[in-house]
């Protein structure tokens, strides 16, 4: 076991884990977020995707001790019910999602792809989701929510 | 939005409020239906009824606090198909009340009236005609308006139900509110089997698209699901799964895992073998440790043969249509085509492994589940847990979408078992292998058609004979040994009795499995109930055992039939070298599915000619269908109705065909449909979308697959889903408003046709006619050989 404090959302968590522990279980566990879910442990869906300094990462096959100092988002991280971040908000306006449970996969990937090319088309915008499943297939309006937002972010 | 969450009721439940303690406490109206006699008297096509028989406490339905709170109790479940929203809109719209003053408290066992299983798109017609929840709505809006008659001195029929209040319709500054009405007394009524409803012309609320009022908590992360829930002192379990179908423990070595973190106990129950720890990861790793030696399952005949095997097994048989003159009709046919059409194992593969937490005690338990069955699943866990079913309760809390019953049952057992052997809350999910390798797939198929067609190209037979192979299912009230924790607790699944041959039909053809297909007139007896217009018709089933636990998935059985069914009218069609949309039209009889197709042909401008197109796999001789001169462009369309009568649907699909590589890309899909009186156009076309890509999904590269000894489709690398990602067809819907006819479903109808329309576009754009899903490129590629 070792102690680590771990930057996630803006605040500094102190937990007491193994080490190989991967980041889903401190999160989800230890520190009872919600956003990020355990899919397939293997890092093949995407729903336990966080943002790791930046970069979209999948918590479910990333060791704790890997990510002890970065900046950790997760979904409810980005906005609240009340103050959606505007990915949050597209998905909301487009009625994004039917039983929800890959969204952490989808937005947090289209989020982390598009703060690092705003300019990207739709078809960049597909390859970036080409390994984020959802299997309601909700993809029409996932991939119309995410277009809105990226065109009102890179407005 | 005061709707009450999964938290906020846990958080009322643990301060120990009751429902008894709300329905007795200040004044209020409450509708009951213990004994309105309207249980056997229910309308609607296909109407589920209810299981009264777990719940004779629950007898109420809906209740109206003084306040204008509108609390209402459902049975039929939100898992992300937008159900819960509508059902809000349902009660906000027969009360005249603002969706916000709506509580709608969902699939509870302490607290809900038993409706069942959420399943087979049959919470439309259930709840949304005129019986049970509608109904309960209704008759609550009557007792408002009769009481306000006295009050207002105006007859009933002059008064309306709006903004929490009765008011008389030509002068509404007279009215009076919901709380002057109840003040402080509490009135018991009866469901009125004759309340009427509010005729859909005269909606506000119901037939708009009113928002999911899970997005928001969905989109921010907020959203509590199965996964999610937590409770003081709770521990977490894994379970070890057998290595193969029919493997038995012989020994369990304790000593593999004595002194790792974490923890708590191994249970071994006959074939159940689970771990419990502190901490899920700890829990994991135990699990993966632990040394289990087990017996060899069977061999498991391989997979290449399994179309063939399951001809060869004994089998249940079952003749649903036999007009007894079809081998004299084809024998006398001026021509007889014939095809076999092969569909493979499919799973739910949910997105998220299944979850449940228990807490087990002696002599009370309670369990957190995504089952879609909470009342059966109570019974079943009782069963297991030695209790009776009333000392279960079992609290539906949402999972990662189901389609049909994914690990949500077992994985109940799982932690009910676990949690009963430590004495302590237990949380199990499984891992993606323990979900993929034992879930209860969606039935293997091989179906043999054949028709006569007379000297002017119609059908005047047709003959369909079908293998389909299964074991358990959903457990029911009674049977948990038909999931695989169930068996592995020593629990049968339900018995398999072959029959053969089949008895002759006596009952008025029930289609509920689109076991017919839609051109025969369906004829027993007296009865006909086809949609089509053939009159020399058999449809014969031979069920086999499978060595997978099946179950259902989404249009479960009524996919793979219509797989078949509109492939090969589309074969026949094209033999004699009719358009397809006028050939189907031709030969049915029912003007719901007429209207659906002749809507999807208007709506994707589709241009009358036979198939295939006439410059079919020859992309090079005629103009570029697009930058790759390999590749070819095709249009197929397929209908039906859903089981039966619960639903109508036409799909048009457009395809490009990438010859040298056997590549499918769907570049269109339009889909028209008619499930009654739209209660939610949005949620509507939400499921439309989401089950036209998930058919498109299961058609282009799903399929359970295994070697000798086991499954060896465990995760998403061998077990083939499109991506988010993947280039999208534009899906265009038609949704046809059918005010005057009685709801039906909405969820499973699209998704049932989207195989046979790929199909078929595949064959106008190649020639090739390809028989077996999935229409993987390996597949088309080797078609596409064959033909030259």
């Amino acid at each position: 076991m070792a102690t680590l404090t771990l930057k996630v959302n803006g605040r500094a968590r102190t937990v007491d884990v193994d080490p190989a522990t991967p980041l889903l279980f401190v999160l989800s566990d230890d520190l009872e977020l919600r956003g990020p879910k355990f899919g397939c442990g293997l890092g093949q869906c995407g729903s336990c995707t966080v943002i790791s300094n930046g970069q979209a990462v999948r918590s479910c096959i990333t060791p704790v001790s890997a990510v002890s100092t970065a900046e950790i988002i997760t979904l409810e991280g980005l906005g609240t019910p009340d103050k959606p971040h505007p990915i949050q908000q597209a998905f909301i306006d487009e009625q994004a999602a039917q039983c929800g449970f890959c969204l952490s996969g989808v937005m947090l990937t289209a989020k982390a792809f598009l703060d690092k090319n705003p300019r990207a088309t739709d078809e960049q915008i597909q390859q970036a989701l080409s390994s984020v499943l959802c299997r309601c297939f909700g993809n029409v309006r996932m991939l119309k929510a995410i277009s809105r937002y990226a065109k009102g972010a890179s407005a | 939005m005061t709707t009450l969450t999964s938290d906020a009721r846990r958080a009322l439940t643990r301060a120990g409020f009751s429902r008894r303690s709300f329905l007795t406490g200040s004044g209020a109206v409450i509708v009951t239906f213990a004994s309105a006699g309207v249980m056997d008297k229910m309308s609607g096509v296909f109407a589920q009824g209810f299981n009264g028989t777990g719940s004779p406490q629950l007898d109420s339905w809906i209740a109206i606090a003084a306040d204008g709170t509108v609390t209402a109790y459902t049975g039929k479940c939100e898992f992300g198909q937008g159900l819960y929203t509508a059902q809000m809109q349902l009660v906000a719209e027969e009360l005249g009340v603002p969706l916000n003053r709506v509580h709608l408290i969902q699939c509870d066992t302490s607290m809900t009236p038993d409706q069942g299983t959420t399943s087979g798109q049959q919470s439309h017609p259930t709840n949304f005609n005129r019986s049970n929840l509608a109904l309960a709505a209704a008759t609550a809006r009557e007792t408002l308006i009769r009481l306000a008659a006295t009050q207002l001195n105006a007859p009933t029929r002059d008064l309306v139900a709006r903004d929490s209040a009765i008011v008389v319709k030509a002068t509404p500054s007279r009215r009076v509110s919901y709380g002057v009405l109840i003040g402080g007394k509490k009135f018991d009524v009866q469901l009125n089997p004759k309340a009427a409803r509010i005729h859909p012309r005269d909606w506000t609320v119901l037939g708009t698209p009113v928002a999911r009022v899970d997005m928001r908590a969905m989109a921010t992360g907020e959203f509590e699901f199965v996964h999610n829930v937590r409770v003081p002192g709770m521990l977490h379990g894994r379970v070890v799964r057998p290595p193969s179908p029919g493997a038995t423990v012989m020994s369990v070595d304790e000593s593999s895992v004595r002194g790792m973190p974490g923890l708590v106990k191994v249970v071994v129950k006959n074939n159940f073998v689970g771990v419990v720890a502190g901490k899920p990861w700890q829990a994991a790793q135990i699990a993966e440790k632990l040394r289990v030696t087990w017996t060899p399952g069977p061999r498991l005949s391989p997979q290449r043969d399994a179309y063939e095997q399951i001809r060869k097994e004994p089998s249940t048989d079952t003749l649903l249509v036999d007009s007894g003159d079809v081998d004299t009709t084809l024998a006398s046919a001026a021509t007889v085509l014939r095809a076999t059409y092969h569909h493979p194992y499919q799973m739910h593969g949910s997105i998220g492994t299944s979850c449940a937490v228990a807490d087990v005690q002696a002599d009370k338990a309670t369990v957190w589940s995504a089952t879609q069955s909470v009342f059966p699943t109570r019974n079943t866990t009782a069963a297991i847990l030695g209790l009776k079913p009333e000392q279960v309760r079992v609290i539906y809390t949402r999972g990662a979408g189901c389609y049909g019953i994914n690990g949500a049952d077992t994985v109940s057992y799982d932690a009910a078992v676990l949690s009963q052997s430590v004495g302590k809350p237990v949380r199990v999910q499984l891992s993606r292998k323990d979900e993929m390798a034992w879930e209860n797939y969606g039935n293997l198929f091989a179906i043999d058609q054949r028709a006569g067609i007379d000297a002017n190209g119609s059908i005047v037979a047709w003959d369909y004979e079908a293998w389909s192979a299964a074991k358990g299912g959903r457990p029911g009230y009674n049977t948990p040994g038909n999931v695989v924790t169930g068996t592995l607790l020593g629990l049968n699944p339900t018995p398999f009795n072959p029959r053969t041959p089949a008895p002759a039909p006596t009952q008025p053809l029930n289609n509920n499995l689109n076991t017919a297909p839609s051109y025969i007139a369906g004829r027993v007896q007296d009865s006909r109930n086809g949609a089509g217009v053939v009159r020399s018709e058999r449809v014969l089933s031979h069920r086999v055992r499978s060595p997978f636990f099946t179950g259902p998935l989404r249009a479960p059985e009524r996919l793979q039939n219509t797989f078949a069914h509109e492939c090969f009218m589309d074969e026949v069609a094209a033999h004699v070298k009719a358009d397809p949309v006028a050939y189907r039209l031709q030969h049915l009889n029912h003007s719901r599915l007429k209207g659906a197709i002749q809507a999807v042909a208007k709506a994707a401008n589709w241009q009358p000619r036979p198939s295939p197109n006439r410059r079919a796999g020859l992309a090079s001789q005629g103009p570029p269908a697009s930058s790759d001169s390999a590749t070819v462009s095709g249009r197929g369309i397929a209908c039906v109705c859903y089981e039966g009568d619960n639903g109508y649907v036409a799909m048009i699909a457009e395809v490009d065909v990438n010859q040298s590589t056997g590549q499918i890309h769907v570049t269109r899909l339009v889909v028209a449909q008619d499930c009654g009186p739209i209660s939610n156009p949005d949620g509507m076309r939400n499921q439309i979308e989401g089950g036209a890509l998930q058919g498109m999904s299961r058609a282009l590269g799903e399929a359970v697959t295994w070697d000798e000894e086991k499954v060896t489709s465990i995760d998403w690398r061998s077990y083939h889903s499109l991506p988010v990602g993947f280039a999208i067809p534009r899906i265009e819907t038609v949704l046809i408003n059918q005010p005057d006819q009685e709801a039906c479903g909405s969820g499973e109808t699209a998704i049932t046709v989207v195989a046979a329309a790929i199909g078929n576009a595949i064959f106008d754009a190649t020639g090739v006619r390809i028989r077996e899903v999935p229409f993987t490129p390996e597949r088309v590629k080797a078609a596409i050989n064959s033909r030259s």
